[in-house]
């Protein structure tokens, strides 16, 4: 299935070619969750700090087993856009 | 200790200037800057009196901490009655200003009466003296302050003035220091020019004494370490500035595009953070030029910006050509989404000439988006515009008004009069997105609710600096909450108005907050100031602040049919993103924020809170 990734300020150098504006069309596995995605992107892991499913907060514990659905935006941001470490 | 204790009064009527010693009992109760001036002026003047009249009184004030070497000291603030408002107006700035009056010798400057003619204040080390501004009335910012430092041969004078804006009485002009820093809301600007004071120029070198150094230099570097520790303001801020939250707000469909008529702009990326640091096809350069550090400042939010030279707005224009400040994220917002523009160099030029003109960026691309409603719905038509095709992506539109507004010519001088004024003027109310007459900033409150009550209840009129809870509701600082839920937001917007207003009162900058909490700012005022100051006498403070505020205002006529939002935001619901469908729940978050704020039902403070905070 095909997702969106959005990767933003300093995650933007992971992008996979042929992104624009800082986002990109993906294909995934049936049942990807977002943290397959951020897996398969090689995104370090403490650096997903704001994650969000179609705009909506997506917590850490959340991350692993809530899988995507096609045509889910996955947009993911370091902690420089707020948060504690 | 670290109040200066020295008050310089202006008398503008009779051209005097004289010292009187700090009230020191207020300085305990309202600590400085917002707090203190606040209360200086609720003693002097009537809270009905009209704001550009000679009776209203401008006070520029610094806090305790203004002028040592505590991270972001370096903040003052302008305390009047607002020209746009006609609420109490406390408008913030950094830069070097603040810094340059402490060390002059005064905490605070209060402006009294009107000047028979243009003149400037100047002050050196505690001497001080009007000086004839007259062939200095009808120039910008910029070329105010190039002169006045030219005129005395010093260019370590800082200056803090009025542009045409403010000389026209544009309603949200804005005080501007060190080219491109400003106090920049509610009309701070519009007072100044009423009283013929074109700028105030200061020299200082006296230096800030503290209570107990050693603690201060313990408890400030102990600061500094959590500001270089922390990602927001150790990384995020120095890289991106405000602008990270261009496309942070948009993907959470919070970002109001075309006068709040969407919550999402499709443009967002073109005039975002990640942008400016994008390089150019053409020239191979990026909008961005290097971040910038106000005084004291270990975090260097600023952005300083240059338009690529073969756009329109520059072409032959070589004064703005030139590296100068911006895009902030407020800016950016009102002069891109909410007029449907996505041209950053074109955002950059409108911001550059609010910067030069002196007027606020936020109130103008607001009132720009709410006249281009106007048009597209014909209650305005090229008649009354002047030719100029009103409506939503014109990208020229936005930059000729610009310039229109800054000299107050043309439809620039209604443009000048805020958004509410304006609709009210072409008989639609209803498409001013305001609250208490001043605009939004860059947060849509049906998608992220509880700005809706930090809006609604802000004492100044519309404003996210009032009480920030986008930082737990969307960053999740310092713990996330969920923005399209309205529990528990009275709670949360009454903890963050209360901590701002003590930040404000401090002489510090508010961007610290993403990183300390008062247990951070607290030992640092404790050091410097005589007396016990811990996070609970500086949650008072706060507390004892926003009461005082709010019984100006009742005083000025407003009751609590003014703590209240657009109908837009009530009944309209967002047509996209997490929030689609959703209106802003305010009257599930009002009740309970009165009743935590200990205030009847009316929003008005009850006789055993005043006594409570000792009011």
């Amino acid at each position: 299935m095909k997702v969106t990734i959005k990767l933003f300020a300093l995650l933007g150098e992971y992008l996979p070619a042929g992104a624009a504006d800082n986002a990109a069309e993906i294909e995934v596995a049936d049942g990807a969750t977002p943290a397959d995605v951020i897996r398969r992107l090689a995104l370090p892991r403490e650096s997903c700090h704001l994650v969000l499913i179609n705009g909506l907060y997506r917590p850490p514990g959340e991350r692993d087993d809530r899988p995507l659905q096609p045509g889910d935006v996955l947009a993911i941001w370091p902690p420089i856009a707020g948060g504690r470490d | 200790m670290a109040w200066a204790r020295k008050v310089l009064r202006v008398d503008l009527n009779a051209g005097t200037c004289t010292d009187e010693a700090l009230n020191m009992d207020w300085a305990r109760r309202y600590l400085g800057q917002r707090g203190l001036a606040t209360k200086y002026l609720v003693e002097e003047t009537d809270p009905r009196v009209d704001p550009l009249a000679p009776e209203n009184k401008m006070i520029m004030a610094t806090g305790p901490l203004t002028g040592t070497c505590a991270s972001t000291a370096g903040r003052y603030s302008v305390i009047t009655k607002g020209a746009l408002t006609g609420a109490i107006a406390c408008s913030n700035s950094g830069g070097f200003f603040g810094n340059e009056m402490k060390n002059a010798g005064y905490d605070m400057i209060i402006f009294e009466g009107k000047s028979p003619k243009p003149v400037y204040l100047l002050v050196r080390n505690g001497d001080a003296r009007l000086v004839d501004a007259g062939e200095l009335w009808g120039a910008s910012c910029w070329d105010t302050e190039e002169r006045i430092k030219a005129a005395h041969q010093d260019p370590l004078i800082r200056v803090a003035s009025i542009g045409v804006a403010g000389e026209r009485g544009v309603k949200y002009a804005a005080i501007v220091n060190d080219m491109h820093r400003a106090a920049g809301r509610s009309g701070v600007g519009a007072v100044m020019g009423s009283k013929n004071l074109k700028a105030v120029a200061i020299r200082g070198t006296l230096g800030v004494k503290v209570d107990d150094f050693a603690a201060f230099m313990a408890a400030t570097a102990a600061g500094k370490k959590v500001l270089a520790d922390n990602a927001v303001t150790g990384q995020g801020l120095p890289t991106y500035g405000t602008q990270v939250l261009m496309n942070v707000v948009n993907e959470t469909g919070a970002l109001p595009t075309r006068n709040h008529q969407g919550v999402q702009f499709e443009g967002a990326h073109a005039i975002s953070g990640e942008a400016m640091h994008e390089k150019r096809a053409s020239d191979g350069k990026s909008n961005l030029i290097t971040n910038n550090a106000c005084f004291a400042c270990t975090i260097a939010c600023g952005r300083i910006s240059a338009i690529e030279r073969t756009h329109y707005t520059v072409v032959d224009r070589p004064q703005y050509q030139k590296a100068s400040g911006g895009l902030e994220y407020e800016a950016a917002w009102a002069l891109g989404a909410a007029t449907g523009v996505s041209d950053l160099d074109a955002c950059t030029f409108a911001n550059f000439i609010c910067n030069e003109q002196g007027f606020d960026p936020i109130s103008f691309g607001a009132t720009v988006g709410a006249a281009m409603e106007l048009f597209e719905i014909g209650a305005i038509t090229t008649k009354e515009t002047g030719g100029i095709e009103l409506k939503f992506g014109n990208v020229h539109a936005l930059t000729e008004l610009a310039e229109l507004t800054g000299r107050g010519e043309g439809f620039g001088a209604e443009i000048g009069l805020g958004s509410k004024r304006l609709c009210e003027k072409y008989g639609h109310p209803e498409l001013s997105m305001q609250v208490k007459g001043q605009e939004f900033p860059a947060y849509d409150s049906r998608g992220i609710q509880g700005m809706g009550l930090a809006y609604a209840t802000s004492n100044r009129g519309a404003c996210h600096l009032r009480g920030y809870t986008v930082a737990s509701e969307i960053l999740g600082v310092p713990e996330k909450t969920d923005p399209l839920a309205t529990e528990g937001k009275g709670g949360l917007v009454k903890a963050f108005q209360d901590a701002t207003a003590a930040v404000d009162s401090a002489g510090i900058c508010v961007f610290t907050t993403f990183a300390w909490t008062l247990d951070d700012i607290a030992p640092q005022i404790d050091a410097a100031c005589e007396g016990e100051w811990t996070p609970e006498t500086l949650l008072e403070v706060g507390e004892r602040v926003w009461n005082l505020e709010r019984r100006y205002n009742l005083g000025a006529g407003f009751t609590d049919k003014d703590d209240t939002l657009p109908k837009r935001l009530l009944k309209e619901a967002a047509k996209t993103g997490p929030a689609k469908g959703l209106v802003n729940g305010l009257d599930k978050m009002l009740p309970e924020y009165y009743q935590l704020r200990g205030w009847t039902t009316e929003g008005i403070p009850t006789n055993e809170t005043l006594q409570r905070l000792a009011l």
